[in-house]
């Protein structure tokens, strides 16, 4: 500007004329550029926004749940069982044990529901008239079993009365949260008009709530009790198998790539090795399922839907990612570095280890966790070698029976019961993420920090 | 000039006295007294894949004195320097031939090792490329990979005085735990030679040293190059000719990676024999 005005300025040269044409026409590529970048960002961030949206608005009525608060009298007219056996004097262990065994077995046997029908008929209004079937509906189907357990572990209860929070069925929940249309006719209502009309009326006085659904983390998945199901097993399952790929893809892709990278000599091989690391990287996961199920489990014997299968299986596809990101990394380190050290005298193994890997050591970091992460979020392999088995319980070690959250999902998905599902399905997906939010972060956390200090 | 500038420059005049008084101190006088050979190379070839970068080189670099080596730029003066630490063991398709003794032995012969040679002769680089580490720990390096210090104390007598060697003691004694990277490039450079000192060396093999700082460093590691001179046999690449004038005692001049002429630096730089020589120092200096 302060050009133009000075005294010297004078007449554009035909230069500066063509300079300034092609001037604009940069200027205005840039501007095309630009634009395209923010409407991609844009789109980018749109679908991002429209996934969580969908899924925390499907998801998050999950996390409460109707719960039935029963004051249960454990009557003994009712229960007709004869108090807990107690050790007489001169009894011996075994003979006491035997005593015990032989109750619980009493107790096991006993018609629970009976008890939980007394409390229903007690928490329902004055002359509701309604039958025990209608009334059983209310409370999911492991009630008995929440109720006997009690029992069994404090035999003291009988003839007192307790409060119970029992979870409603699923049918339940559903009404309760409207999730079904109250309009529709009784030959298309999952419960009966009496049921229907007894649970408004609980939900009204209080007995019925919407308490915060600790059985979605605490509790394993469940087909008889739909509404007990829960993400524990599935949650541990993950758990063995992420300990089993950090276990084995970090240490072993982390070291070939530092060897293919840094001792290997070039040669035919290590480019063959090279060109298959980064085909392997490509091949689809559901093939590195069908090799495991091949290998692991019909050649070394390994024991079905166990995450120790599904771990190596993951190991094997997260294996050419880890690989193949160190290897950038290694190489993206300067040659001043190298040289300093050689100079030095250190060794080639000093080098890389003393100076090298430090100054790589987040990228490695991050590429792992990333590469960790993908492979917690993987199902397709793990349909191969049966871990969408449906399993009732948490597993205790890394060859037990287990399923994954990503495959838990994959089956909630498909459960018959979409209305109930719907929001478990949703609510998984939650978790599942939030996890792989939780293992990014570390991620950008230990590298911020690690950069940092180096 | 600024403050720091003047600063700059009243350390650099006291540091030229001192030099001078220690070189006359140390009752030194290297020109008068036939000095021993350090380094022989004999018909030094190198190939870089097919290409050949240099053509039998046979050179004698004498102990305690700087030998310059000049030429114009890719003649192979980094290539020959890379000869005498092995460095060039590193770099991928390049193969060397002929032969280097140092002290009569022969360098690249198979039962030596590398690891030794090079803490035997050290290197200093064109860029400066301290250690992403801490100060202490760039010059402590060397040392603990060789096994030099046998206790804390020891370590850091050696880092003290190699700081010191190098004339950055001063500078940087209040914060020898901070990163060696944020340190200025001239003190960097003083930094990378400490370090290469720290090792005990007999050789120090320098390429550009200069090459990426502003004339008062320059002026400060030429200072730091003469000091050495007592104590080290010095080589140095450089495109000054002022600078192989002021710092060196022989020099060398490559062409194409052949060795045209080297001898004693004021014979080079006052009546070089060979005409590619004159017109190479003529035209850089005329
Ligand atoms: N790593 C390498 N691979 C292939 N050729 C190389 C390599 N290093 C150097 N050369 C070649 O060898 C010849 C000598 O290079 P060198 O680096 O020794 O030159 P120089 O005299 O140090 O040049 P400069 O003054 O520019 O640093 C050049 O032709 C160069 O292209
Ligand atoms: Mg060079």
């Amino acid at each position: 500007m302060t050009d133009q005005t000075a005294p010297a300025a004078k007449q554009p040269t035909q230069r500066t004329l063509q300079i300034r044409a092609s001037l604009r026409r940069r200027h205005l590529s840039e501007q095309i550029f630009r634009i395209m970048g923010i409407i991609a960002i844009c789109a980018a961030l749109g679908f991002v926004a429209l996934l969580f949206t969908d899924v925390l608005r499907k998801g998050i009525p999950a996390f409460h749940q109707a719960t039935l608060h029963l004051d249960i009298t454990f009557d003994p007219e009712i229960i007709g069982v004869d108090p807990a056996p107690v050790q007489i004097a001169g009894q011996s262990a075994a003979d006491f044990n035997a005593a015990q065994l032989a109750w619980q077995r009493n107790v096991a046997m006993l018609n629970w529901n009976n008890v939980i029908t007394a409390a229903m008929t007690e928490a329902a209004p004055e002359g509701f008239e309604i039958d025990s079937r209608a009334l059983l509906a209310i409370p999911e189907t492991n009630a008995r079993h929440v109720v006997r357990e009690a029992f069994v572990a404090d035999p003291s209860l009988l003839g007192q009365t307790h409060r119970f929070d029992l979870l409603a069925s699923a049918n339940v929940d559903n009404w309760v949260k409207g999730n079904i249309d109250r309009s529709l006719d009784d030959s298309r209502q999952q419960l009966p008009a009496d049921t229907r009309g007894l649970v408004d009326i609980l939900v009204e006085n209080g007995t019925i709530t919407q308490d915060f659904a600790w059985g979605l983390f605490t509790n394993v998945d469940s087909r008889a009790a739909p509404a007990s199901a829960g993400l524990a097993g599935a949650f541990m399952g993950s758990l063995y198998m992420m300990l089993v790929v950090i276990v084995l893809a970090v240490p072993i892709g982390v070291a070939s790539a530092i060897y293919l990278e840094e001792f290997a000599p070039k040669s035919r091989l290590t480019d063959l090795i090279e060109v298959n690391i980064n085909n392997l990287a490509a091949v689809p996961s559901i093939v590195f399922g069908l090799l495991g199920a091949a290998v692991f489990i019909n050649f070394f014997g390994l024991p079905r839907s166990a995450p120790l299968v599904g771990g190596l299986v993951l190991t094997l596809m997260t294996l050419p990612t880890i690989i193949i990101a160190t290897r950038a990394a290694l190489q993206a380190v300067s040659p001043a570095l190298r040289q300093a050290a050689l100079g030095l005298g250190a060794s080639k193994t000093q080098m890389v280890f003393h100076h090298v890997l430090p100054v790589t050591f987040p990228s490695i970091l991050t590429a792992t966790i990333i590469g960790v992460a993908q492979a917690l979020g993987e199902t397709a392999p793990l349909l191969l070698i049966g871990m969408n088995a449906f399993v009732a319980s948490i597993p205790g070690s890394p060859v037990d029976q287990a399923t994954a959250l990503p495959v838990q999902i994959f089956l909630w998905q498909g459960n018959e019961n979409r209305n109930f599902f719907e929001a478990r399905t949703s609510a998984a997906i939650m978790v599942l993420l939030g996890l792989m939010i939780l293992l990014n972060a570390v991620a950008i956390f230990l590298r911020t920090r690690l950069e940092r200090r180096a | 000039m600024t403050n720091t500038e003047n600063a700059k420059m009243d350390m650099v005049a006291s540091k030229i006295m001192t030099t001078q008084q220690s070189v006359s101190a140390a009752m030194n006088p290297i020109d008068s007294l036939e000095r021993q050979l350090r380094l022989t190379a004999r018909d030094v070839t190198v190939h870089y894949g097919a290409k050949q970068a240099l053509h039998g080189i046979s050179i004698d670099i004498p102990d305690r004195a700087v030998t310059s080596f000049i030429g114009p730029s890719g003649c192979g003066k980094s290539t020959f320097l890379r000869c005498i630490n092995r460095m060039n063991d590193t770099i991928e398709g390049a193969r060397v031939g002929g032969t280097i003794k140092l002290d009569g032995e022969d360098i690249y012969d198979p039962s030596l090792d590398v690891v030794e040679l090079r803490a035997r002769i050290g290197m200093v680089f064109q860029k400066p490329n301290p250690f992403p580490k801490s100060i202490f720990d760039n010059v402590a390096y060397g040392p603990r990979i060789h096994g030099l210090a046998k206790s804390k104390a020891d370590l850091e007598e050696i880092v003290v005085s190699s700081l010191r060697k190098a004339g950055l003691f001063e500078e940087v004694k209040d914060r020898l735990s901070e990163p060696g990277t944020g340190l200025s490039g001239g003190q960097q450079q003083r930094l990378c030679i400490a370090r290469a000192i720290a090792v005990g060396p007999e050789v120090i093999l320098m390429d550009e040293p200069c090459s990426a700082l502003d004339p008062i460093a320059t002026a400060i590691i030429e200072e730091l190059i003469d000091e050495l001179r007592e104590n080290y046999t010095i080589v140095i690449v450089t495109h000054s000719m002022q600078q192989a004038a002021r710092v060196s005692q022989k020099t060398a001049f490559f062409h194409l990676g052949n060795l045209i002429e080297h001898g004693d630096t004021e014979d080079i730089f006052t009546n070089p024999v060979n005409k590619q020589t004159q017109d190479y120092i003529m035209g850089r200096i005329g």
